[in-house]
């Protein structure tokens, strides 16, 4: 298994930015029923979401939460020599846009910068790298941004996925501190179902044209969308993780000798309120220590658990916490995390 | 098992008018949609210890096919 395990780095500071677009899932009826619309909202405990305008993209999130970040903290820019930029939704095919960032942010040119193309599992991929590029002993400080525009690429014809999706970015700031203790990640991977959840146009396997655009009714629900649009097959993906999800939580648990009542928190990635639901119960946890921010944000993809920690644990990190995070789902790719945090500055909600 | 089926397909798919009937078309449920799968699959999961993927699931119409199928891989 891929497990690793790193020494005293951390997160010392988190910002999260959302659109000031807010989404009424209950009124969210242009294409469907008001009946269909609060079924869905109640089942997957989504209310509200954040929609960005058509010419703000996830980096612009990022970048408002990195802004607030470096000000709050008062980060000298010349000392991070590590920006990372984790998005499904980067503003171009190429360069990569952490690059693109290095210069809005005015970060030095000897940093480090490049994108890490994940979904859901993304921000505890992106921890993990950060970590171990962190042992470097010149390494100072990092930036690890992740954002996404989920509304940009779903169907809002789709019903399978017209009312779960939501936008959002984060900055996190990760430094080396002996306070952090040690940090442990499992993570993992399963390309025989790349197809569950999935964009077909747009790359070079199947490039843009005109046919790519069309929008077509796909099931026997009616449900419209074109190659361009995002799909996702939820029963396999639900079947796939209900039996991986906890199998790998059970399996760093064991490496680790930790059992579940070490943790403060458990932070999962917020997919829908059925989904943690079911893991709450499986795992028999208190549900106080499961923060949840499904209701106000909807699924923002790899933004999620950052997002609930920066919303729902902000007065809550002072004190050193040990955390446990679980990341899953588009790839399929899937992550497990134990963490500690102390005095983790956590700014104010930015609205965009 | 019959039973074990119809109270986990009534409480997945929160049907209180009626009784279950092996020879019933889940499909036409009008509880069954996207969400009411998923609720059946963790249901499966949890009271059978099985999974049913998506394009099997699909070639299943009565109740019976799924009573069958899962007999077929509690085997």
């Amino acid at each position: 298994m891929a497990y690793l395990k790193y020494s005293n780095v951390g997160i010392s500071a988190l910002s999260a930015a959302v659109p000031k677009r807010i989404i009424d899932n209950f009124t969210y009826t242009s294409f469907f029923s008001a009946e269909t619309a609060k079924e869905i909202s109640e089942k997957t405990g989504i209310k509200e979401r954040r929609f960005v305008d058509d010419s703000t993209c996830a980096s612009d999130l990022c970048f408002a939460a990195a802004e607030k970040l470096l000000v709050d903290v008062h980060v000298d820019r010349s000392e991070i020599d590590l920006l990372i930029f984790i998005s499904q939704t980067p503003d171009f095919r190429m360069p990569a846009t952490s690059i693109v960032l290095q210069d809005r942010l005015g970060l030095p040119k000897s940093a480090v910068a490049f994108d890490v193309n994940l979904g859901c599992s993304g921000f505890l991929y992106g921890m993990s790298i950060t970590y171990s590029l962190m042992q470097q002993s010149n390494f100072r400080k990092a930036l690890l941004l992740d954002g996404e525009t989920r509304s940009r690429v779903y169907s809002a014809k789709d019903r399978q996925v017209a009312f779960l999706f939501g936008d959002g970015g984060v900055a996190a700031l990760i430094e080396k501190d002996e306070n952090f203790g040690e940090s442990h990640f499992s993570l993992n991977s399963d390309g025989s179902r790349h197809s569950l959840i999935k964009i077909n146009a747009g790359g070079y396997r199947m490039p843009s044209s005109c046919e790519t655009v069309k929008e077509k009714v796909v099931d026997e629900y009616g449900n419209i969308r074109s190659e361009e649009h995002g799909y996702m097959d939820g029963g396999d993906v639900f079947n796939f993780l209900i039996r991986e999800v906890p199998k790998d939580i059970d399996s760093i648990l064991r490496t680790t000798g930790h059992t579940l009542a070490d943790f403060d928190y458990f932070v999962f990635h917020q997919a829908n309120a059925f989904m943690n639901g079911y893991l709450v119960k499986k795992l028999k946890l208190d549900s106080a220590k499961v923060p949840m921010s499904i209701e106000k944000f909807g699924n923002t993809s790899s933004v999620s658990i950052p997002l609930t920690i920066a919303t729902q644990l902000r007065d809550k990190l002072k004190d050193r916490k040990r955390v446990f995070l679980s990341g899953f789902g588009v790839g399929l790719s899937w992550a497990s995390a134990i963490v500690n945090f102390q005095d983790c500055q956590i700014s104010d909600l930015v609205e965009v | 098992m019959e039973q074990e089926l119809f109270n986990g397909l009534k409480e997945a798919l929160e049907i209180e008018d009626r009784e279950i009937k092996l020879t019933d078309n889940f499909r036409q449920f009008k509880e069954w949609d996207s969400l009411g799968q998923l609720t059946v699959i963790a249901m499966l999961d949890e009271r059978f210890q099985v999974a049913i993927e998506t394009k099997q699931l699909n070639k299943l119409n009565t109740v019976g096919d799924l009573l069958n199928e899962i007999k077929t891989q509690s085997k």
